[in-house]
């Protein structure tokens, strides 16, 4: 299975020198803490990135961004800043250093890392209270990061 | 404000919390129309800032809620403060006491509340409540210990900070006291989990805020135990901590372990100032 959608995956980018999702440990932040690199070589999703961020077991972005596109969705938070214009503000690059691990760019930001599986204080299994061993999965995939990348892309006002 | 209770739970049911007003409120805690309650204060010298006021959670919820907690015919909590006084006076153990044998009225109780967590010479530790119980029991009565979190435990520690209420929490922090708070403190600032979340990241930069329809309060703990609405039932500090700890996807502390004796004591000690209100309403 794993082998076939690699295959896949492979076969999609004309059989490029692409092995697979960059591993959450070598994703290449640089001093700003963006990526430039994409983390699949696919193209994201932006329809599946918004589901991603309005679903509670999946990104739960709502939960402290308040995102007027994603209105559909109840109860946005105020944790975090108004993602409305963002693709404004942004670019792709900066918006997936941000998912990925919001720490390189805003040092000791509230925002969960949301590409990142090791370098925890008591790792829990889940939400299950239980000790979790390292590396633990990562909150979204490669490919969902990508997706939600795809959706932020989309949000400009100017 | 003050609405029937009747109306107060039909708005709960109904009420939808979305994107409202989101700083505490101004409304006035008066209990029963005589406690006068204080909700806001000043915050205590070792905060250093870190907080404009303190203030307590009752001040986060809506007015339906709120107005729960105004009147003991209201507040649910108070069933279980009944259950506490029956076991108070219930003789248990091999040694044929009750807490009555040796306390006669709970009103001898009164102050304990706000002091606790505090230190014991004699076992040469912070002791909370829940620990003095269970030392009672076991060495006094000769009784099994009440599970830390369970339901006796609760109902207990209900009926002893119904004896303070309306007092001041004034929580001690220094002397022999000043490592387990330290402690505590540290506690309290760490990122724990996979969300790398401490208490501070909600607590205390985003009090006020909604975290999707929740409404973060600065976490203080002079209302506990606590009756929400959302188990109901009562609700112990540690219970609650575990539930948050478990919420940043970390591996929990166990209720009644040092460390959560530690946060218990730091985060009291924070509420320096504000009324004990147990057993309090929440949702």
């Amino acid at each position: 299975m794993k082998l076939s959608t690699l295959t896949l995956a492979a076969s999609l980018v004309g059989g490029a020198a692409l092995a697979g999702p960059v591993a959450p440990t070598d994703v290449k932040f640089d001093d700003y803490g963006s990526v430039t690199q994409s983390l699949t070589g696919q193209p994201g999703d932006p329809e599946n990135g918004a589901k991603v961020m309005k679903t509670k077991s999946l990104g739960n972005c709502i939960s402290c961004h308040q995102v007027s596109a994603l209105s559909d969705a109840p109860f946005h938070g105020e944790v975090g800043p108004i993602l409305d214009g963002v693709a404004d503000r942004w670019a792709e690059a900066d918006l997936r250093g941000i998912v990925s691990n919001a720490k390189k760019t805003f040092p000791g930001t509230v925002m969960p890392a949301y590409y990142k599986t090791e370098g925890y204080i008591r790792p829990g299994k889940a939400f299950t209270g239980k000790a979790g061993e390292e590396p633990l999965d990562p909150l979204l995939s490669a490919q969902q990061i990508e997706d939600v990348v795809a959706f932020l892309m989309t949000l400009k006002e100017e | 404000m003050k609405i029937s209770a009747m109306t107060a739970i039909a708005a709960v049911l109904f009420s939808v919390p979305g994107l409202v007003s989101a700083d505490a409120d101004d409304d006035q805690l008066v209990i029963n129309g005589e406690i006068e309650m204080t909700t806001k204060t000043e915050p205590p010298a070792h905060l250093d800032g870190a907080l404009p006021e303190i203030i307590s959670g009752w001040h986060f919820r809506a007015d339906e809620t709120q107005a729960l907690q105004m009147d003991d015919f209201d507040n649910s909590g108070m069933i279980f403060v009944d259950e506490g006084r029956a076991q108070w006076n219930e003789v248990a153990g091999s040694e044929g006491k009750s807490c009555a044998s040796c306390h006669e009225d709970p009103s001898s109780m009164e102050g304990v509340r706000a002091t606790y967590p505090k230190w014991d010479e004699d076992a040469g530790e912070v002791q909370t409540v829940a620990m003095q119980i269970n030392d009672c029991r076991e060495n006094n009565m000769g009784a099994e210990p009440y599970g830390y979190t369970s339901t006796e435990m609760a109902n207990m520690e209900a009926l002893i900070a119904l004896q303070s209420r309306g007092m001041p929490v004034d929580v001690a922090i220094d002397g022999p006291v000043r490592e387990t708070w330290e402690e505590g403190k540290e506690i309290y600032y760490t990122r724990f989990g996979q969300l790398e979340l401490s208490c501070a990241n909600c607590h205390e930069q985003n009090y006020g805020n909604r975290i999707r329809s929740d409404h973060l309060s600065q976490g203080q703990i002079n209302g506990f135990p606590v009756y929400r609405m959302k188990n109901a039932k009562l609700n112990t500090v540690h219970a609650r901590f575990k539930g948050c700890v478990r919420d940043t996807r970390a591996e929990t502390f166990k209720p009644g372990s040092d460390e959560f004796v530690a946060l218990e004591l730091y985060v009291a000690s924070r509420g320096n100032g504000l009324s004990v209100e147990g057993p309090s309403v929440r949702n």
